[in-house]
């Protein structure tokens, strides 16, 4: 479903990814871990281009992302973004929030797009809060907004970049239950996390990245339970 | 005995009480030019706001672009009316630009040059405001996959406008107050009003006194305006 391939990016001197292969199959639920610095983060945001690699090709369900002819736009319609702040639109409402991208770029109309948002709130356990502004909305519930928004364009991929790093600890349980249902229905995911209950319950792969490359990966057992590089080895003693 | 030892005092004779009175008749029996002026001011000024607004945004935008083609327009654009004088502006565009296009009268002169005066300024304002929202708007909205205009017509600007409120009155007051230099070529507004009253009364004081005053009702009223749409904006 992804394909990444030899994919370097430097931001001025400093470089960031240093030749990244990774496939990702289809339902495929891939945990992407590693210490801070060390590109999971910029990896994911090459893989639906709001970073430009410098070369390299990301392909996703068979496009190539990184040719210039390609309609960017289209393809993300299909690879939902969940971002570590939320990033919700303060002016809308939790609706809103949801409907808005299927309204301007689907041309859905309004009623439409409202079944569809409410559906997907309740899913993630909102359906109180149709007419609430981001606000007024607590951590916790922001990332399940905005894991709503995401879906409403029904992605094929979704992206999650550190979605629980920005939220009280007693708020992270209940996103990474909407995440844990989302891979059970089959979902396409890549996660970068530090949430390692989650990579090892949830992950039907674990990579641990470092400086840039792709140290390690494997199932989550044989990454957790016996890692073979001294890095990983170092970098789970740390953290487990 | 108190009234008649201030008059001595202060030499308010009766001579110059009387010529006082002068300058108050002036004033008040020339009130509708006043008014005239005061209306076609407050014309110039929202009409030049409006299409400034207008340019000001494209300015704002072109000069935002990555391409430096594009960009290039909008930086000569805003360089030069902002770092050249309104006067020079005024006088440059009524004798020498304007009429090599059409012949305008003073009035749309004046609405022209403080069209693009201030659209320069507002280019600005408009800026800073949409730098001002949280860089993650833009990528949330591009990773549902909106065009970059999509995304600044629909989370962008609807976010920046709050921010840029606040200055565009500040800019709003300037403008109103800057229009008296249109009184240069004739565009008969409050400043040309009081050279017409005065180069017949020669009373100074009473009329550019009655003028100020006038100036200073409409910017105060118009950050009146500007102090109550904070308020609101700020508990929306």
């Amino acid at each position: 479903m992804i394909k990444v391939e030899n994919l370097y990016k430097s931001f001025g001197p400093l470089q960031v990814l240093k030749g990244i292969d990774c496939h990702i199959a289809a339902r495929e639920v891939v945990c992407i871990i590693g210490p801070s610095g060390s590109g999971k983060s910029t990896l994911l945001r090459c893989v639906n281009q709001l970073e430009k690699a410098d070369s390299g090709k990301v392909i996703i369900d068979g496009v190539e992302l990184t040719s210039p002819q390609t309609d960017i736009n289209k393809v993300r319609q299909q690879v939902g973004m969940v971002f570590q702040h939320f990033n919700l639109f303060p002016h809308r409402t939790t609706l809103e929030n949801v409907t808005m991208a299927p309204i301007i770029i689907k041309k859905m109309n309004k009623a439409e797009a409202g079944d569809i948002a409410h559906e997907l709130l309740r899913k993630v356990g909102l359906s109180d809060k149709d007419d609430v502004h981001p606000a007024q909305l607590s951590g916790g519930q922001k990332q399940r907004v905005a894991i709503a928004r995401a879906l409403a364009m029904q992605p094929k991929v979704m992206l999650f970049d550190e979605p629980t790093s920005a939220l009280d600890p007693e708020m992270v349980g209940e996103v990474l239950e909407v995440m844990k249902n989302l891979a059970q229905e089959g979902m396409t995911m890549m996660v970068v996390t530090h949430e390692m209950g989650f990579a090892k319950e949830v992950g039907h792969r674990v990579l641990f990245m470092d400086e840039g490359i792709i140290v390690e990966q494997g199932s989550p057992r044989q990454i957790f339970e016996n890692p073979v590089n001294s890095r990983t080895q170092s970098f789970l003693s740390k953290v487990l | 005995m108190l009234q008649c030892l201030d008059l001595n005092i202060f030499g308010l004779d009766i001579l110059q009480s009387l010529l006082a009175l002068n300058g108050f008749q002036v004033v008040s029996s020339n009130m509708g030019n006043f008014l005239r002026g005061t209306v076609l001011t407050l014309e110039i000024t929202a009409l030049s706001v409006a299409f400034g607004m207008v340019l000001g945004l494209i300015a704002a935008l072109l000069k935002m672009s990555r391409y430096k083609l594009v960009a290039l327009p909008g930086s000569i654009y805003i360089d030069f009316f902002r770092g050249t004088p309104l006067f020079v502006q005024i006088l440059l565009f009524y004798f020498g630009i304007l009429p090599l296009v059409f012949d305008a009268n003073s009035f749309q002169a004046a609405v022209i040059v403080c069209s693009l005066n201030s659209g320069a300024y507002i280019a600005e304002i408009v800026r800073a405001g949409i730098q001002a929202v949280d860089r993650g708007q833009m990528e949330a909205a591009r990773s549902l996959g909106m065009t970059n205009v999509q995304a600044m017509w629909h989370v962008i600007l609807p976010q920046a406008y709050k921010i840029v409120i606040p200055p565009m009155v500040n800019e709003f007051i300037a403008l109103l107050k800057d229009t008296s230099l249109v009184a240069i070529i004739g565009a008969e507004e409050l400043t040309h009003q009081g050279r017409i009253l005065y180069s017949v009364t020669y009373e100074a004081a009473w009329i550019w006194g009655a003028v100020a005053l006038i100036y200073l009702l409409l910017t105060r009223l118009l950050s009146m305006l500007g102090d109550y749409l904070e308020r609101r904006l700020a508990t929306e």
